[in-house]
Parts: structure tokens; C-alpha cells; sequence
């Protein structure tokens, strides 16, 4: 059900992914102020913003499971969010080895998106908890939605807070995303982008075709222990 | 749909005037967390920054007892069933709840702005006037609207206690920020207003988005 | 246009950040496959058995 196009998308992740890491090292200029160090801006920001399209994903399939009560919308949401985390995390932890090799520290609140994300980052680690908590699995579908979407509304509206307070007190010591970024660069970033977003629709197939997998086993097991009993009566 | 969120709302009130459960709690709370500042900044005074930061700051943390108790008395004495068994509108709980909770979070403003004004705040509290009680007022909305939904997505949840804080203080950064920064130039030495209307709008903005996404949703919660 | 601008890796200080910043990259995917490849297993193992229970 959910692997339709599934190897085909794997394929042209790679493919897209070995792109864009040969123009990483091969093509892109060296950036004059930051050196080689720079070369990280490729892997975490399109991180960031692949997982931060996540999150408001798993607030779309939130309100399309609300509004049919069809339990495959919430598993895509679950999923979505799930993996968004495991971005997440990557992107906290480049984005520490880049403050490090840039700014000596390992964090720096100067830089909004990476601000912006931690918060995001710590509220949706609460879906996990607040999912599990809830013991009624229509319950707990539902409710998860509600928060998924309520998150994900979220999302923009934290970002532009954290912009307009960090863009009065320091200003916008990088400009990266997109702004004013030299042709060879924005290249290379769009083609990361690219694959990092090919990447996280591959994984989110995948693990929702092994989760599927899973349920229908269960169910024919449950099918079959019912039917055994059934006889045995 | 008013008249049901009012007769809630009614009822909530009496109910803690009664008990006197959250409200008391809250205040007092957040004059001892007011304390609790003076010695760990060890500090007479605060103004600029500072002061909006540890005022803000300190309002959300009450907060967050308000919110938790908001639904207590209908898990307490299975109130809850039978509001969910009488036609009410969902909305109309909703609006019932948020009110309570932007109320108790006025009076304990009341008291608590005077404390604070007393204690730690170093320019008086007058030449903050008009404008923060315009940014407390904006702000207790989106504290409201957002307190409630939590509220309801934790009540029935076994680890509450826990739950509501990570849940809520993280959708509040937006209301943290925009409230702190229009309130900083309001206690520096030197009071006035400074770029009030950037903040108020995002302010604005972010109470209305919550209280549309709670409207919307809150129909789907404590169902059955 | 500056082709092949820097693959020289001077494995100097900024060398080791990117790496393992790449490195994390390439760890977190990697650890995910992994817990796949788990549930898969263990999917192939439970239908084997419900297979076997049929005959």
C-alpha cells in the first residue's frame, strides 16, 4: 500500500545524493570568508529544512486524518515526524560541529534557524511521550493528530519570532539560505536540498511499507488464533 | 453556543472561588519564584532585560500550574462524562476554559505586577502604563487559547504533570519573545515604548492562529 | 566558473569538522537501515513460522 514508486525513488535518491556530494567537493567554490569549513552548510541546512518540512507534514496528514478518521493518514503523520526527530538531531549535532570550526563554541544563539529549530526540536519530542501516554489506540491517533497539527502551525510562527528577535539584537551574521549565495554555490545547495528531500520521502516509504508489513502480520495472526478457537468450540 | 460557554464558565469561576485551588497558587507561586530570582541573580534591582525576561518568564511558569488544573475538577468528580454526554459544542467548553484561565492569570497579574514592582523592578511600574497592560492582555489571550488546548490533549493522559509543561512552555517561545522584547524598553531606565508595534503584531498574530488551530481541533478531543 | 575548485582535503583542522559532520550524516542514515533491516528480519522470521504452522 505504501511502497508504490518506492524503488524507483531510492534510485534517484542515490542518485541525486552522489551528485550532489561530488559538487560539494569538486565543484563548489571555497567560501572567502569561512574556508572549507563552509562545506558543512550543505548537509546541515538542507537537514533543517527537510526535517522542518517534515514536522509541518506530519501536521498536514494530521488534518486529513481528522477529517476522514482513516488510520492510515496518522501512521503517515507518525512517520513523518518520526523521522523529522532523527533529522533533527542531525541537524542539531552539525550544526554544533559548525559553530564549533566557525565561532570556537558549540553553540551560539546568533543563528535563528538553528535557535528556532531547537525549540521545534523539543516540542515535538514531546509527540512520543504524550502518544504513549494515551492508552486507547483511536484515542491516541486522534489526539496525536491534534498535536501534530497544533505543532505544525507552530513551526512558522516560531521561526519568524525567533528571526525578528535575533535580527534586533545581532545582526544576520549569515546569510545562507539562498539569500545572496554565488551561482556554483546555490547550485550545489539546491541539488542537496534536492536529495535530501528525495532521501527523507524514500525512508518515510520505506518505514511506513515495514510498519504496514508488521500490522498485517498481526492481523493474520490474530485472524488465525480466532479461527482456531472458533473450531476448537 | 455563548450562553453554554458562559454557564461553564460560571461554574468554573464559583468553583474556584469556593476552593480557591489555582489562583491562590499561582500568586504565590510566582512572588516565591520572584525571590528565588533575587538570590540566584543575587540582585536588588532589576530593569531593562532583565526585568521584562524574569517577569515573563516567571508569568509562563504559573501558567503552567493554571493550566494543569484547568480540567481537574471534572477528572476529580467525573464532571467530565456528563459534559460530554449533554450536547454541548465543543467550542463552547473551549471558549468556557480559556476564559477561566485568562482570568485567573489577570488576578494574579493583579498582584503579582505590584510584588513585583515592590521587590525587584528598579524604574517604577507607572511608566510602563499604558502600554503593558496592552501586552498582558494580548499575551493572557494566547497564554488562554494555547493553555486550554494543552490542557485538553494532557487530560487524559496518565504522566499530566509532566506532559503539560514540555508541551506548553515550548509553544509559548513566540509569546515569550514578542511579549519580553515589547516589554524591555518599557523598564529601562530611561521608559518608553520601542518598535511596540512589530511585537504587538506578532503577538496578534500568534493569538489568532492558536485560537483558530484550538477552535478547530478541539472538537476532535475529549470525545467519547 | 571555478571547476573543480577544492578537492584537495587539506586534513588540517577544517577538514576534520567536515568530515565529521559528514561522518554524523552518514552514522544516522546508516543506524536507520540498520533498525530496518532488524524489523525486517524479524518480519521474515514470524511469516516462516506462520508457513510452517499452516502445513
Amino acid at each position: 500500500m505504501f511502497s508504490k514508486g518506492l524503488a524507483p525513488l531510492a534510485i534517484a535518491t542515490v542518485v541525486t545524493l552522489t551528485a550532489a556530494f561530488t559538487l560539494v567537493f569538486f565543484y563548489a567554490p571555497l567560501d572567502a570568508d569561512q574556508g572549507f569549513v563552509q562545506k558543512i552548510f550543505y548537509i546541515h541546512v538542507p537537514m533543517a529544512i527537510v526535517a522542518l518540512g517534515g514536522f509541518v507534514a506530519g501536521g498536514i496528514f494530521g488534518i486529513r486524518h481528522l477529517r476522514s478518521g482513516d488510520s492510515s493518514w496518522d501512521l503517515r503523520s507518525y512517520v513523518a515526524i518520526h523521522l523529522s526527530i532523527i533529522l533533527g538531531l542531525g541537524v542539531l549535532v552539525t550544526g554544533a560541529i559548525w559553530a564549533k570550526a566557525s565561532w570556537g563554541h558549540y553553540w551560539v544563539w546568533d543563528e535563528p534557524v538553528l535557535v528556532s529549530f531547537l525549540v521545534v526540536f523539543l516540542l515535538y519530542c514531546v509527540y512520543f511521550p504524550l502518544r504513549f501516554a494515551i492508552e486507547d489506540p483511536e484515542r491516541q491517533a486522534r489526539y496525536s493528530s491534534v498535536f501534530a497539527i497544533a505543532a505544525g502551525a507552530f513551526v512558522p510562527l516560531n521561526f519568524t519570532a525567533v528571526r525578528l528577535a535575533e535580527a534586533f539584537t545581532h545582526p544576520r551574521v549569515l546569510s545562507q539560505t539562498g539569500g545572496d549565495l554565488p551561482g556554483e554555490m546555490r547550485l550545489t545547495f539546491l541539488v542537496t536540498l534536492a536529495g535530501m528531500t528525495l532521501l527523507f520521502v524514500t525512508l518515510w516509504k520505506l518505514e511506513l511499507t515495514a510498519k504496514h508489513a508488521s500490522m498485517q502480520l498481526k492481523k493474520l495472526r490474530r485472524r488465525r488464533a480466532e479461527r482456531r478457537e472458533a473450531v476448537a468450540a | 453556543m455563548i450562553r453554554a460557554a458562559g454557564t461553564i464558565l460560571r461554574k468554573d469561576l464559583l468553583l474556584e472561588l469556593r476552593t480557591k485551588e489555582a489562583v491562590p497558587a499561582m500568586t504565590l507561586f510566582t512572588i516565591t519564584v520572584y525571590v528565588l530570582f533575587h538570590f540566584g541573580l543575587d540582585r536588588n534591582s532589576l530593569d531593562g532585560d532583565l526585568a521584562s525576561g524574569v517577569l515573563w518568564v516567571t508569568l509562563l511558569l504559573a501558567a503552567v500550574i493554571g493550566v494543569t488544573r484547568l480540567f481537574a475538577a471534572e477528572r476529580e468528580q467525573g464532571g467530565i462524562d456528563a459534559l460530554l454526554l449533554a450536547p454541548v459544542d465543543r467550542t463552547a467548553l473551549f471558549v468556557a476554559k480559556a476564559s477561566a484561565l485568562f482570568l485567573f492569570l489577570v488576578v494574579v497579574e493583579l498582584v503579582a505586577l505590584p510584588a513585583y514592582d515592590l521587590l525587584l523592578l528598579g524604574p517604577g511600574l507607572g511608566g510602563t502604563l499604558p502600554e503593558l497592560p496592552l501586552i498582558l492582555l494580548l499575551g493572557n489571550v494566547g497564554i488562554a487559547a494555547v493553555g486550554a488546548l494543552v490542557a485538553a490533549l494532557a487530560a487524559e493522559t496518565r504522566t499530566r504533570e509532566l506532559i503539560v509543561p514540555l508541551m506548553l512552555l515550548p509553544l509559548l517561545v513566540p509569546l515569550l519573545i514578542s511579549c519580553a522584547q515589547a516589554t524591555e524598553p518599557l523598564m529601562r531606565s530611561e521608559q518608553g515604548p520601542e518598535d511596540l508595534g512589530r511585537w504587538l503584531g506578532l503577538l496578534t498574530l500568534y493569538d489568532v492562529v492558536f485560537v483558530l488551530v484550538s477552535v478547530a481541533v478541539f472538537d476532535f478531543l475529549l470525545e467519547d | 566558473m571555478t571547476w573543480l575548485a577544492a578537492p584537495a582535503l587539506p586534513l588540517d583542522e577544517a577538514g576534520k569538522y567536515v568530515a565529521a559532520a559528514y561522518v554524523v550524516f552518514l552514522a544516522l542514515i546508516l543506524i536507520y537501515v540498520a533498525i530496518m533491516a532488524a524489523k525486517l528480519v524479524r518480519i521474515d522470521r514470524e511469516l516462516t513460522q506462520l508457513a510452517e504452522e499452516d502445513e
